[in-house]
């Protein structure tokens, strides 16, 4: 079985992340890259399904910029067989519906039994992505599974809604994406981070994959206008001598909050 | 030639699998209404799609097209985005509005997709200027407002839950069956469903005027019961923080933060959380917080209104009594 892997490469959420009030897009000089900690998870499912089905390949794939390498290296380095990063300057700033058209383009290109994404990431939180690309592949997508169980030929799990959860399942290839309830992705150990440094490791552009980035014909979202919110100040603090809570009960009502 | 108005917003009214109406659907047309003629589309299964259509016009759609599919219940995403593509072909609208929900998410990526139009996602509001639509969203945990629109054709905006307080006034019924050609596309199966069970009485945490949540400090799912306590006193929604999820406190639906829900409440009590960065990304646009944590230097007095240093063990049940006693 072919697992493709998407990981997305987000700034650290341990930080205040910036926004270029210029672009609209984000400054990535002011929080470290990181992989995107649900789609860390999202390699862990492939990885586990691996450690049981030796005949499994898996496939890690990144859109992004010139540090993206760099996710992607750890990615092989826990234990991937190869990486495809897509990196254009075409693709700066690009909106979800072209970012999801890149990566069906490479997914087809490399081929695949199933795609594996987060179902949020953390920066754009759009959640889209799986779905634009299962659409634009023609395939079935199980989405936001709180647990997966693949088999030879079909995907099942139970999909986690707003009022209760669902069970589905699809005969692959499909796409499927994952939440935060399934269990936080491996370390890589020394091994793998050398065994990395080995591993194909293919970079594209948007040409390459017959994409043009400046195709008017199609509707994209664009940025009109960015500002930044004033951050909130902190207000009174007491320290709770056995009155605190009658305190705060004065100031909910004087607030009207009661 | 559509005879559906220039400035028509199509809307798609979220149903369940049990046939009922979701509360999104009145935030999405109380919202098209502001910018232009919402036009509704109700997708249901066979029987249920008539009741359905009679709730949204009293939520303000001046016409609901109503595609009745039999695979809605069995058949994941696809049924919804192929009656959305009929229902945009038929109006033309200038936007089309969806509950930032799970499902409503899939459709619109689905939609957008396949017709090649622009999309703006967990929208705050939606306004209109010389050019046509602008969505409104707020981002990085409500650091930063932006603004969005198409570069040709409609967009397609989802809407965050719970954040738009406009309501359109109700519409006399003017329903009219929609013929949707099945797509075709590939679509997981829906084998089973379980409805979640919410406590009756309680608001919900979308959209919630206060919400009081609790994080690792509670210590345990019994005790964490403190939280609602104080919440029912209030008349609030109860929330979490991840900590308290992971633990099993409390089911993943009332995180909050990041990767959880957004809430921009009047009032937000947090009780023993710390007020890590991922935390706050989901509340810190509440009008007022308080938090009670007994650590002086943990990170969410930095932006709490009112900061109370002390053990939550003592000073809740106390708050509990002090209010009830203001109330009398
Ligand atoms: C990608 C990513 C996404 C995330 N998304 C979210 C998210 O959506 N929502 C979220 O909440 N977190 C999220 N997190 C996790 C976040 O980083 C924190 O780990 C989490 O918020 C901590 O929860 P907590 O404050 O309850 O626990 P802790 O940080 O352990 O804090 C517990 C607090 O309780 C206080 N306390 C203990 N006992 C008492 C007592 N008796 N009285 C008063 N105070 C007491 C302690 O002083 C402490 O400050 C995310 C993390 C990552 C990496
Ligand atoms: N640029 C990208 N490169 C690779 N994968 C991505 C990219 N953007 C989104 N994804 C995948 O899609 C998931 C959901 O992302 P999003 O739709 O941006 O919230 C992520 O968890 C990734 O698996």
């Amino acid at each position: 079985m072919k697992i493709i892997v998407l990981v997305k490469e987000v700034p650290d959420t341990y930080g205040d992340r910036k926004l270029d009030l210029e672009t609209g897009l984000a400054d990535r000089a002011a929080n470290d890259a990181v992989p995107d900690e649900i789609g860390e998870r999202a390699l862990e499912v492939a990885l586990t399904y691996a450690d049981k089905n030796a005949d499994t390949e898996i496939v890690v794939m990144s859109v992004g910029p010139n540090t993206v390498p760099g996710t992607l290296r750890k990615a092989l380095a826990m234990g991937a067989a190869s990486a495809v990063h897509v990196m254009d300057d075409a693709l700066m700033g690009a909106d979800l519906g072209l970012t999801g058209e890149v990566l069906a383009a490479a997914i087809r290109r490399t081929g695949f039994d199933l795609v594996l994404a987060g179902n949020l990431s953390t920066d754009g939180s759009g959640g889209v992505i799986p779905s634009i690309v299962a659409e634009l592949l023609g395939v079935p997508a199980a989405t936001n599974l709180s647990s997966v169980e693949i088999s030879e030929g079909a995907v099942a799990g139970v999909r986690a809604v707003e009022n209760g959860s669902v069970n589905v399942r699809a005969d692959l290839p499909a796409v499927v994406s994952i939440t935060e309830a399934l269990p936080d992705a491996r370390f890589p150990n020394f091994k793998g981070i050398m065994a990395a440094k080995k591993k194909p490791f293919e970079t594209l552009t948007a040409n390459d994959l017959g994409i043009n980035a400046e195709d008017e014909s199609k509707g994209r979202s664009i940025v009109v206008a960015v500002s930044e919110r004033p951050a909130r100040a902190a207000g009174v603090k007491i320290i709770d001598e056995g009155d605190a809570a009658s305190q705060l009960a004065d100031f909910l009502v004087q607030n009207r909050l009661v | 030639m559509s005879d559906f108005p220039a400035d028509s917003i199509l809307v798609l009214a979220e149903v369940s699998p049990t046939g009922t109406v979701q509360k999104s659907a009145a935030a999405l047309i109380g919202a098209a209404a502001q910018v232009g003629s919402p036009i509704a589309l109700v997708v249901a299964s066979p029987g249920q799609a008539a009741d359905a259509a009679a709730i949204v016009a009293t939520f303000g759609a001046t016409r609901v097209l109503v595609a009745e599919a039999a695979d809605v219940a069995t058949s994941l995403t696809v049924p919804g985005a192929d009656a959305l593509a009929a229902a945009a072909r038929l109006v033309a609208p200038e936007a089309v509005l969806i509950s930032n929900s799970i499902e409503g998410r899939d459709v619109a990526a689905r939609f957008a997709a396949r017709t090649h139009s622009a999309l703006a996602v967990d929208a705050v509001n939606v306004s209109r200027d010389d050019e046509g639509i602008v969505a409104h969203h707020s981002v990085y945990g409500g650091s930063y407002n932006v603004d969005s629109a198409a570069s040709t054709g409609p967009l397609v905006i989802t809407i965050r839950q719970g954040a738009i307080d406009a309501r359109a006034e109700g519409q006399p019924l003017v329903a009219e069956a929609l013929e949707v050609v099945s797509s075709g596309a590939a679509a997981a199966t829906i084998t089973g469903h379980t409805e979640a069970t919410v406590a009756a009485n309680r608001p919900e945490l979308r959209g919630a005027a206060k919400v009081v949540s609790g994080g690792r400090g509670l210590g345990s799912e019994e005790k964490f019961v403190l939280v609602e306590q104080l919440a029912d006193t209030l008349g609030a929604a109860v929330g979490a923080s991840r900590a308290a999820v992971d633990a099993g406190y409390i089911p993943q639906t009332s995180q909050v933060g990041q990767t959880g829900v957004s809430v921009s409440p009047q009032l937000y009590v947090a009780l023993g959380i710390s007020g890590a960065i991922q935390h706050r990304a989901g509340m810190q646009t509440a009008k007022t917080i308080v938090a009670i944590n007994k650590d002086a230097e943990a990170p969410i007095f930095e932006i709490a209104d009112f900061g109370v240093v002390g053990d939550l063990f003592a000073v809740v049940p106390q708050l509990i009594d002090a209010i009830e006693a203001r109330k009398k």
